[in-house]
């Protein structure tokens, strides 16, 4: 059975394609350093426009005004620019009124499309371009320790690391915020207030990075302007070891957070990275894997979600204390305690 | 039958879930068409592998073990037809749930008739309105023509002008959407389906025949009083089917193993419901189908010929569970838990399962949630969609739904569900029925899949509508009035095949199962007292049914429409839990 596979990796190659939901402009060369927070590609999605009536500006009929338009498609217009005339006498024009682009221009009106604020799309990951795909975007390539996680509020952003917690399961409170997180990403562990996330936003944090949170600070993690990572799921609930391993050791590195909302069809998971040199040495992050014994494992669901474990032995079809029936292996926790569990609820550790 | 009415014909169906990807063989034992078996895989869509190809050929590799015939060539391509070897199937068909919802922006001339329209056949699929355009709507054409942009459309659909009515307003109307199609770039470009006066196809056609993919149906809205979705449907399966072969990698080829009929999971399970409608039209009650999915509800119902289908894509049990919290509070969906379990354990638990959509309850507390869960949404799908249930359709005097027979069951929370006590619970708390209606279960997920095979293979369809696919779960009675909590309200008499009878008062609020053997018939005699309507004509109505004994026998449902629930929660949730043990269901 196809499993699906969560990565922490100490050192593995991360390799991301970041594009555009729409045409748009490339910004960086072929082999160009980035920054994780830095603009790769814009965009302008959804930009107004402004419909020019020429013949009744020029007072004229529509088949005629077309003769006085003076302005082609793809033309760019300041404002004051004149688009259509002079006419008669008076020497009536029509003129732009905000500066823009011609889109169209005929049947007695012209198009123009306005200058917008465009999409910004962020690299994501600091690393080099290794891809280029016109017009819509990049692939990012760097080194460095990947953990990935389960819920974003879709922010991106990177700084020093700070381990505020001792315990994977501590609780981030308000007293372990202050000043001298300015600008930097904290790892804290379960967070149950919504003034621990207003702090932070107050102390100008650029990323947090959470076991867990109460899904009842899920709209107050969406305004704020850091990014924020869940790596195991909601409610009180420890950071599973094999990432508070790893992360917890890596005070004063810089981490990378990607806080992306999990897309499985477009494959954008959050995830957190922890740049290091180039080397050789890095763990292959394999992404298709089908469930066998001596896997390690981590549970998604239940009442040992976030833990980690070993897949000791396939089962087959078993029946759940809850009566479902389900295709299931027996999994081993690091304190030696044995579980049953469906093979819905467990994820590759790779 | 006779032998020669049979086609040995084997037929493959392939479903593409948002989380499951299922492939069921039928094929023609005994000289009928029976379900032979399934095979599952996870939905690989998404990352790492990007193309459900991988997803299709491991649900087939499993039903390869169960059923010993090989189904895919050397070139990983399906057998077709199938060989002397027994190697491959004769016919395949698909459906396909996989997939955002469709961006929808619906045009019309008036607010509340075409353009409501436009929307209600926008809703008949995997689809989304984000943004509605008509002809009361005062914004300038760039303006509209910004709001479509915003949009981000993949489908504008075009409804208004009756037949000979108005022509000019709604070309006027159309100029911001031609205007936002033309400063989209070739590739981004949206489908129009154009389903209004066809007094103005060829305008229509001549005007954005070089603007993106065109599609033309009858017109939706032929009169001011009438709506006509049905014909406009395939049409609209058809923009769905073009959409997914350019978004879901791996589509192309599935479509191409069904010949280019590839259809929308929902249109399929509509097709099916509306098949059993007609069925069923002596009956005069209409035919529910509901059908519970990780990514989405549907609600399908048939009155006679005419279906109304309603896709609703934030109410699924999977990746898009918080959007019931837009509609629903969490105290609305506690009141369905037998369990005490905080709302603060209940959001997390949403918000856990919208991140891994295909993890199971392991322990009793979480199947409580996820029955719970099920039931709400159902309830929720259900309230929206009975909005366009027919008026005239046949209902209890004092309103409610209208009747149905029979009521079809259909997603996996329903069909493995650990007891059908705990199913049969789940969907008379959400649905309420009135009347005296048969509740089925689509126990092999095969709804839409005969729907699928419908216009292939109708004579499959019609035989796999039997007892081996469609559990009758029980026959359940539901008389509507008002009196006290306690007092007689039905007479029940039960006459077996045998001759033996069985007679029961019920009471204002108690929930009844009547023993009556699987399979086996029985006449019910119903003699309402104090005016309530069992569904015989009018209120305080006596009258006799045939009914056939289900899983759970006969079920009496005397707990009153809507149904009343003590506000305290201790001793709801008592009440609940004696509910399920009435319904056989043990902890």
């Amino acid at each position: 059975m196809l499993a699906p596979v969560v990565h922490v990796l100490p050192v593995t190659l991360v390799q991301r394609k970041r594009l555009l939901p729409a045409t748009g402009k490339v910004l960086p060369r072929k082999g160009q350093k980035v920054t994780a927070a830095e603009v790769i590609a814009e965009a302008n999605l959804t930009p107004d426009h402004v419909l020019l009536d020429v013949a009744r500006g020029l007072g004229v009929s529509i088949a005629e005004a077309d003769k006085y338009i003076q302005r082609q498609q793809g033309e760019e217009v300041a404002v004051g620019d004149v688009i259509a005339g002079p006419v008669g006498l008076a020497r009536r024009v029509v003129r732009a009124t905000q500066p823009g682009q011609v889109v169209l221009a005929g049947g007695g009106q012209v198009l123009l499309q306005l200058e917008g604020r465009p999409l910004e799309l962020r690299a994501g990951l600091s690393g080099i371009v290794t891809g280029l795909y016109p017009d819509q975007g990049v692939q990012v390539e760097t080194v460095g320790a990947l953990v990935q996680g389960v819920w974003g509020n879709g922010r991106v952003d990177s700084g020093l690391l700070t381990v505020l917690i001792k315990s994977a399961g501590e609780e981030l409170t308000t007293d372990r915020l202050d000043i001298s997180l300015r600008g930097g990403v904290v790892l804290g562990g379960f967070c149950g207030d919504a003034n621990v996330l207003r702090d932070a936003e107050e102390q100008q944090l650029r990323g947090l990075i959470l076991a867990s949170m109460s899904s009842a600070l899920v709209p107050e993690a969406m305004k704020v302007h850091f990014p924020i990572i869940i790596l195991d799921g909601f409610g009180r609930l420890p950071m599973n070891r094999a990432a508070f391993r790893l992360l917890s050791t890596s005070g004063r590195r810089e981490a990378v957070v990607n806080a992306a909302q999990w897309d499985r069809l477009a494959g954008n998971r959050p995830e957190v990275i922890l740049p290091l040199p180039p080397t050789t040495q890095t763990i292959e992050a394999s992404e298709i894997v089908q469930f066998s014994a001596d896997q390690d494992v981590r549970i998604t669901h239940g009442p040992h979600i976030g833990e980690v474990g070993i897949l000791n032995r396939l089962l087959g079809m078993v029946t759940l204390p809850s009566g479902i029936r389900s295709q299931a292996a027996e999994v081993q926790l690091e304190n030696d305690e044995s579980l049953v569990l469906p093979l819905a609820n467990l994820e590759v550790l790779k | 039958m006779s032998p020669s009415s049979v086609s040995a014909d084997s037929v493959l169906s392939i479903e593409v879930g948002s989380v499951y990807t299922r492939a069921v063989l039928f094929d023609v034992v005994e000289n009928s068409y029976r379900f032979l078996g399934e095979g599952t895989a996870f939905t690989t869509a998404g990352a790492p592998h990007y193309d459900i190809s991988e997803g299709v050929r491991q649900a087939l590799g499993e039903l390869q073990v169960f059923s010993g015939r090989v189904f895919l060539g050397a070139d990983k391509q399906l057998i077709l037809p199938s060989q002397p070897d027994g190697s491959g199937v004769d016919k395949c068909v698909a459906t396909l749930s996989v997939g955002p919802p469709l961006r929808v922006v619906a045009v019309g001339l008036l607010e509340d008739v075409s353009a409501q329209s436009a929307q209600n056949l926008a809703v008949t699929t995997y689809a989304q309105v984000m943004e509605v355009i008509n002809m009361n709507d005062r914004r300038a054409t760039a303006a509209r023509l910004d709001a479509v942009l915003r949009a981000r459309p993949d489908l504008i659909i075009v409804a208004g002008g009756t037949e000979g009515g108005a022509s000019q307003s709604l070309m006027n109307l159309l100029e911001a959407v031609g205007l936002a199609c033309y400063v989209l770039p070739k590739g981004y470009r949206p489908s129009l389906l154009f389903a209004g006066n066809q007094a103005l196809v060829n305008s229509v056609r001549s005007s954005f025949a070089d603007l993106g993919p065109l599609f033309i149906a009858p017109n939706i809205r032929p009169a001011i009083e009438v709506e006509r979705l049905l014909p406009a449907q395939s049409q609209l399966s058809q923009v769905v089917r073009q959409a997914r072969l350019r978004q879901i990698f791996g589509a192309q080829n599935l479509d191409q193993w069904t010949g280019g009929k590839l259809m929308p999971t929902a249109a399929a399970f509509g097709r099916t419901i509306r098949f059993i409608g007609n069925e069923y039209a002596r009956t005069q009650k209409g035919v529910l189908g509901v059908d519970v999915g990780a990514a989405s509800t549907t609600i399908a119902a048939a009155f006679s010929d005419h279906l109304v289908l309603n896709v609703h894509p934030r109410l699924g049990l999977g990746e898009s569970l918080p959007g019931l919290l837009s509609a629903s509070s969490l105290d609305e969906i506690a009141r369905w838990l037998p369990l005490e379990i905080s709302n603060d354990t209940l959001r997390d638990y949403i918000f856990n399962k919208a991140v891994y959509p295909a993890s199971l309850p392991v322990t009793l507390e979480e199947l409580s949630i996820e029955h719970a869960l099920a039931c709400q949404i159902i309830q929720v799908a259900l309230k929206k969609t009975a909005r366009n249930f027919p008026a005239d359709a046949l209902r209890s005097s004092y309103g409610f739904l209208p009747y149905f027979e029979p009521i079809i069951a259909s997603g996996s929370v329903l069909t493995q569900a650990p007891q059908r006590g705990q199913t049969l619970m789940m969907l008379l708390n959400a649905i309420q029925p009135a009347g005296v209606t048969t509740i089925a279960l689509d126990q092999n997920t095969i709804a839409a899949a005969l729907g699928a095979v419908a216009s292939l293979n109708p004579l499959l369809t019609v035989q796999s509508l039997d007892s081996n696919n469609f559990q009758n779960l029980c026959t359940v009675i539901s008389p509507v009035g008002e009196a006290q909590l306690g007092t007689p309200i039905l007479r029940v008499r039960v006459v077996y095949g045998d001759g033996s009878e069985n007679s029961v008062d019920i009471k204002y609020g108690s929930l009844e199962m009547i023993k009556l053997p699987i399979g086996q018939t029985a006449t019910v005699q119903l003699h309402p007292l104090h005016r309530f309507d069992v569904g015989m004509g009018g209120p305080g109505r006596s009258g006799s049914v045939k009914v056939v004994g289900g899983g759970l026998g006969l079920v009496v449902d005397g707990r009153g429409r809507p149904l009343p629930l003590p506000a305290e929660p201790g001793r709801r949730r008592d009440l609940l839990k004696k509910w399920l043990w009435t319904l056989g269901v043990s902890s």
